[in-house]
């Protein structure tokens, strides 16, 4: 008996091998994402300022809102060789017009970026997924009443439209509203649906002549249940790599729009939770260019880099949610 | 053909109207009159701001003011019937005394060509931005192709990928930084734009995300052409390679590229206004920056029609463009 024991075992485990259960779709496609390198550096990049977003009044080292009599355009103390103004160790990126902290101002600006990125884009999603699946499932006059007026949204080019938004009810009870981020979302939120409702009733128009569907159907299950038990996580790739490309298209447009001074208004007070964003900080830092380029240059270096790694984790996020788009684009 | 191209060109009607009627009841939607938004500028009275509302049609009701807009109204003053938008009529510009939005965009300064209104550089600097984007993205992306994963390709993609989504204002940032206030190599204020050198440093930053974007579509376009049979037949017969490249591959490689030149033109004209704000430069997207800060509704409605009318008419001129270049294409629809 002794003797058989060990082989009994050993066998228990090969045969366990052989009939572990299989790996689920997304789990296969989370493999795939985990071994494209560039995609977990994105992936990276994006939690470290989702941190920095999340922790601004932790990590920041001073009061982005304090002024700081007599220390206007400090250079940073790593490149301070150009100028005769003394840098002050203190200010590791320098400081502003006002003599405000660059650094600490840069870290709570990663918090309207990452809102704006965030936010929106989840309501984009729910808002465009029910009315595609509507469209896609119904059809007829509602579909084709849906498709018309996608025409004419996706003729209407979006940058313009923001900006009238924005200048236009800056000043109305809406534009006011937590420093105007409620007027951006909305604004946001009624250009951008049109193209996921596009990308979902496509879906939907394709699954629902699949085998599975059918069945489904015939066995009685109720379209309701249709809809969101077989035909929704059918299309959920497609919706995930487009939400990986709104979300850094968000943040640049929200970044122009303060850059172009019609984004949110500027915090006064220091409990305020969106104290500045990047494009508000690039703006001030246009015409300090030659006093203090850092002004300029580290908002710059953060929607870069988080634009990047938003678009590597979307290239991967593609590539392994459908491999046979693969190395196409 | 003829009856496609009429309907194309009837569906601009539909598309500019609501543009048009958008901006104008977003715009007028403004809270207060475009005299008094401004707490820093000297405040008007209110007979006088009734005159002024008098004589740009203000008092009107809503409606009456759009179709004022739109098609055109009688002259408060004169009683005489003015044409409106249809006409190319923006209306008088807000801020700027005694000039109409039509005349501060396409008119030039006395004595100098149409091509140096604000318009035309805006156009000259976007085209030369295109020509850019072609002339360097398709020859990157067949280079790239031909060379597949050597290290010509991946620097090519590096490239392409981070010119695609870094965006211009924030290159445009970089370089100024880089070339204007560290190396000096470039003048960061210039006031003589018709020096050629100076337009540069706007058209390479304006065209680089196009160039990226074509850089990269040529190279899948090519990649797939490759494989194709009569590819594999132009080389069997004994083609040399030049003529199997541009006769056989890069024809047909490059219809995907074409038809995204006109996204890619309307993305250059209506992206520019950020570039040209940050370069000084004279033309309409920096018009447009500055009616934002100051409020001048009529500017700011008037190249937000001119900006939409760009992007539809970019779109449609492709669409006809290739109907001629894909015979596979036909037009039931």
């Amino acid at each position: 008996m002794a003797t058989i024991q060990p082989v009994t075992t050993t066998r228990m485990a090969e045969l366990k091998d052989v009939f572990k259960p299989g790996k689920s779709l997304g789990q296969e496609a989370w493999g795939r994402l985990i071994r494209n390198k560039a995609s977990v550096v994105g992936m990276f990049i994006i939690g470290i300022f989702i941190l920095m977003a999340a922790f601004a009044s932790v990590i920041s080292p001073k009061d982005p809102l304090a002024l700081g009599p007599g220390k206007r355009f400090l250079p940073p103390p790593f490149d301070a060789g150009q100028t005769k103004i003394k840098s002050d160790p203190q200010y590791l990126l320098g400081t502003d017009s006002l003599g405000r902290d660059v650094l600490s101002r840069v870290i709570y600006g990663a918090r309207v970026s990452m809102v704006v990125g965030f936010l929106p884009t989840a309501i984009i999603l729910l808002m465009g997924t029910v009315i595609g699946m509507i469209a896609g499932y119904v059809g007829g006059n509602v579909d084709n009443f849906l498709m018309r007026l996608t025409d004419v949204i996706y003729a209407f080019p979006d940058l313009l439209f923001f900006i009238i938004m924005m200048v236009a009810l800056r000043d109305t009870f809406i534009g006011q509203f937590m420093n105007g981020m409620v007027l951006l979302f909305a604004a946001f939120a009624i250009v951008n649906w049109v193209g996921v409702a596009r990308l979902v009733r496509g879906q939907v128009l394709s699954l629902k002549q699949k085998e599975f569907v059918e069945a489904a159907r015939c066995i009685g299950v109720k379209d309701a249940r249709i809809m969101f038990r077989h035909i929704l996580p059918n299309s959920l790739g497609p919706l995930i790599v487009s939400a990986a490309f709104t979300i850094p298209g968000l943040i640049i447009t929200e970044a122009i729009l303060g850059y172009i001074g019609v984004g949110l208004r500027p915090a006064t007070d220091s409990s305020d939770f969106f104290v500045t964003s990047w494009g508000s900080l690039m703006l001030e830092g246009q015409s300090a260019i030659n006093a203090q380029p850092y002004m300029l240059l580290a908002p710059a270096i953060c929607v870069a880099l988080v634009v990047l790694a938003f678009t590597f984790l979307g290239d991967g996020l593609r590539d392994a949610l459908d491999p046979r788009m693969r190395g196409t684009q | 053909m003829t009856t496609y191209l009429i309907r194309r060109l009837f569906w601009l009607i539909p598309v500019l109207f609501t543009v048009s009627a958008v901006t104008f009841f977003i715009m007028r939607s403004a809270p207060g009159g475009p005299w008094d938004t401004d707490a820093d500028r000297r405040q008007v009275d209110a007979a006088t701001e009734k005159s002024l509302a008098a004589f740009y049609g203000l008092d009107k009701p809503m409606w009456r003011q759009f179709i004022g807009y739109v098609i055109g109204d009688t002259n408060s003053q004169t009683h005489k019937y003015v044409c409106g938008l249809i006409c190319g009529n923006m209306g008088p510009s807000y801020r700027q005394r005694g000039r109409s939005v039509q005349d501060i965009l396409f008119s030039a300064p006395e004595g100098k060509t149409r091509w140096q209104s604000r318009f035309g550089y805006s156009v000259r600097l976007g085209v030369m931005a295109l020509l850019m984007a072609i002339f360097i993205g398709i020859p990157l992306g067949i280079l790239a192709a031909l060379k597949q994963n050597t290290i010509v390709d991946y620097s090519a993609l590096f490239l392409a990928t981070s010119g695609i989504s870094v965006p211009s204002f924030v290159l445009a940032i970089f370089l100024i930084i880089i070339f204007g206030s560290k190396l000096h190599w470039i003048d960061i204020i210039v006031d003589d734009w018709s020096q050629i050198k100076y337009w540069f440093m706007p058209m390479a930053v304006l065209g680089f995300g196009t160039m990226a974007f074509t850089a990269r579509l040529t190279r899948s376009a090519m990649l797939e052409v490759m494989r194709q049979d009569y590819v594999r037949t132009a080389r069997a017969k004994g083609l040399a390679e030049r003529a199997v490249i541009f006769v056989h591959m890069l024809k047909n490689a490059l219809i995907p590229v074409i038809t995204i030149l006109g996204p890619a033109l309307a993305g250059l004209v209506t992206g520019s206004f950020i570039i040209e704000t940050m370069f000084s430069f004279p033309g309409m997207g920096r018009a447009y920056v500055q009616a934002i800060s100051q409020r001048d509704y009529s500017l700011i409605m008037g190249t937000t029609v001119i900006y939409a009318l760009l992007v539809a008419v970019a779109n449609l001129s492709v669409d006809i463009i290739y109907v001629f270049i894909d015979p596979r294409i036909r037009l039931e629809e």
